[in-house]
């Protein structure tokens, strides 16, 4: 009786939890999209803050891990494709894999590590100095005022980020291409374009505009549920770290399925 | 003095009457913080709030600044039932009121002067020399002329209340409220603080609420005293009356007696909300 019940109010936490992060996404939305025709500011000059710290600072590592992802990739592939003979199918599988999925996923999986965290221990330090309580009685709304253009920086971010690390991955595996597997850069990147469909960078491109979205949510409910004292901020970056990866790689499975059984055959 | 348990008599609307309580109860979870409390402030009045830790007083400022959601009864601010309204209306009532806050609650990520701009910058449509000239007049008045590209880590504590309080003061509010002015300060640095709250109130006519538990800077600034002891109002009075009162827990208050020591949880939560406790299994 007592697991049934623990079961039952677990999923009834966690359905409450996804509320308060569709919640928050729709009154971001609200704030980006429809108060500014009320006469209500969008504060763009905070987006753009958002969008370097998200975005271009992100530049540097998602470069490098992309790289590297690209030349595992490469490596994993061709330790198959050897036996078969066929290693000019590397720049395939990279391409395909590095932009259907290991892109977008890496990026998102960084970008929480950097941003992610980085909103919770904000807004939970802001919540523990009473700076939330401030902004209300000044007449503004935390969502409005904070999440908001953390959402709008995100959503333009991340296709861009993605776009970047897809790149990247294939300059990673193009570098062992070239090095070890006989073909010339000018090859790597023919054979690169001719396997890719625009549905792989599409669909890669969508699951990372849902994956900022979740990464934002989750951040910023984190931040925003802490509760008192120090140490709690702590506990929100970290909760807001491992629910991230938890979520966006649930997201991850629910696309890629969709993608999957919506594909002309 | 007005006895605790009779509730006021004027009417919320009247014109002169700034803030009227009315059997507000604010419960956190189960636990009922405040009982149903019932007091009124004038316009320009400056009404101490007193009480021990844990006595409500907090809470019951928060419910006033509309940060807690009352459980039960009517918050009338300027005559319009601030519990009652829509989020817009109490938004737009909002900026006729300030807070400053315990611990400053200055933004840490922002200069001392963008603070202050903060709420101008949001709220009207002025042109950002006039914000930058109204942010130097702000600043002066609380004594922090010169200190605006400061960020609030650089500052000392009193400096910190300062500077809050010229953000706070920022959109000229007709109703302030102050929550635990001078705690953690220094006695010269408190009596600093205490003057400048009465500097405000004389110069602007500011509607004050003020919550503390430091006797002396009460006495120095209130036109109006309450007691609040387990979220019930044992007195309310001016600070003559208090003084002369003979209400036993007015009379430990004023005269530092400490409590009989708390030996369980249990006590210690009874003492805190003045609940009688569930019986133990």
């Amino acid at each position: 009786m007592a697991f049934t019940r623990a079961i039952g109010e677990s999923t009834i936490d966690g359905l409450a939890y996804l509320g308060n992060l569709a919640g928050l996404t729709a009154g971001s939305a609200r704030a980006v999209f429809i108060e500014p025709f009320r006469g209500r500011k969008l504060r763009l000059s905070r987006a753009v803050h958002q969008a370097m710290a998200i975005g271009v600072e992100a530049i540097p590592i998602v470069s490098l891990i992309s790289f590297f992802v690209g030349t595992i990739l490469a490596l994993q592939g061709a330790y198959q494709l050897r036996k078969l003979g066929a290693m000019q199918l590397v720049a395939d599988a990279v391409a395909i894999i590095v932009t259907r999925e290991l892109g977008p996923l890496m990026t998102a999986i960084i970008v929480i590590g950097r941003s992610g965290s980085a909103f919770a221990a904000e807004i939970g330090t802001m919540k523990v100095n009473e700076e939330l309580d401030a902004l209300e009685t000044m007449a503004l709304d935390p969502v409005h005022f904070l999440v908001a253009p953390k959402f709008l920086a995100m959503a333009l971010m991340m296709p861009c980020l993605t776009t970047w690390a897809d790149f990247m991955g294939v300059c990673g595996g193009g570098a062992f291409g070239v090095f070890f597997a006989g073909f010339t850069w000018g090859s790597y990147f023919r054979a690169t374009l001719h396997a890719l469909m625009l549905r792989d960078i599409v669909t890669g491109l969508i699951k990372s505009v849902l994956f900022g979205f979740v990464i934002t949510a989750v951040g910023c409910q984190e931040g925003l549920s802490t509760k008192l004292g120090p140490e709690e901020v702590g506990r929100a970056t970290t909760s807001a770290v491992v629910k991230s990866i938890f979520l966006v790689i649930a997201v991850d499975l629910v696309f890629t399925a969709l993608f999957y059984f919506t594909a002309p055959q | 003095m007005i006895p605790a348990s009779s509730a006021p008599t004027k009417n919320p609307a009247s014109s002169n009457i700034a803030i009227s309580v009315r059997n507000l109860r604010v419960n956190y979870g189960e636990r009922e913080i405040l009982h149903g409390i019932s007091f009124d402030v004038s316009r320009g009045e400056t009404l101490v709030i007193l009480g021990g830790s844990g006595s409500g007083k907090s809470t019951l400022l928060r419910a006033l600044a509309g940060l807690e959601q009352p459980s039960g009864g009517e918050i009338w601010i300027q005559g319009r039932n601030f519990v009652a309204m829509s989020e817009r209306e109490r938004d737009e009532l909002r900026t006729k009121m300030a807070m400053s806050f315990q611990s400053g609650a200055l933004f840490g990520s922002m200069t001392v002067g963008e603070n202050v701009a903060l709420p101008l910058r949001e709220n009207t449509a002025l042109d950002p020399s006039t914000i930058e000239i109204m942010v130097r007049l702000k600043l002066d008045q609380v004594g922090l002329a010169g200190f605006e590209s400061y960020v609030p880590a650089q500052l000392s504590g009193g400096m910190k209340k300062r500077a809050a309080i010229a953000r706070a003061l920022a959109m000229d509010p007709e109703i302030l409220f102050f929550d635990e002015p001078s705690a953690g300060l220094d006695p010269i640095i408190a009596a600093g603080i205490d003057e400048l709250i009465l500097k405000l109130k004389n110069a602007f006519q500011i509607t004050i609420l003020v919550v503390t538990h430091e006797l002396a800077s009460a006495f120095s600034i209130a036109d109006r005293m309450i007691l609040i002891d387990k979220g019930n109002i044992v007195a309310n009075g001016t600070p003559e009356e208090l003084r002369a009162s003979h209400h036993p827990r007015v009379r430990q208050f004023l005269d530092r007696v400490p409590e009989p020591e708390i030996s369980d949880e249990i006590d210690y939560l009874q003492m805190l909300t003045g609940e009688t406790p569930p019986a133990r299994h």
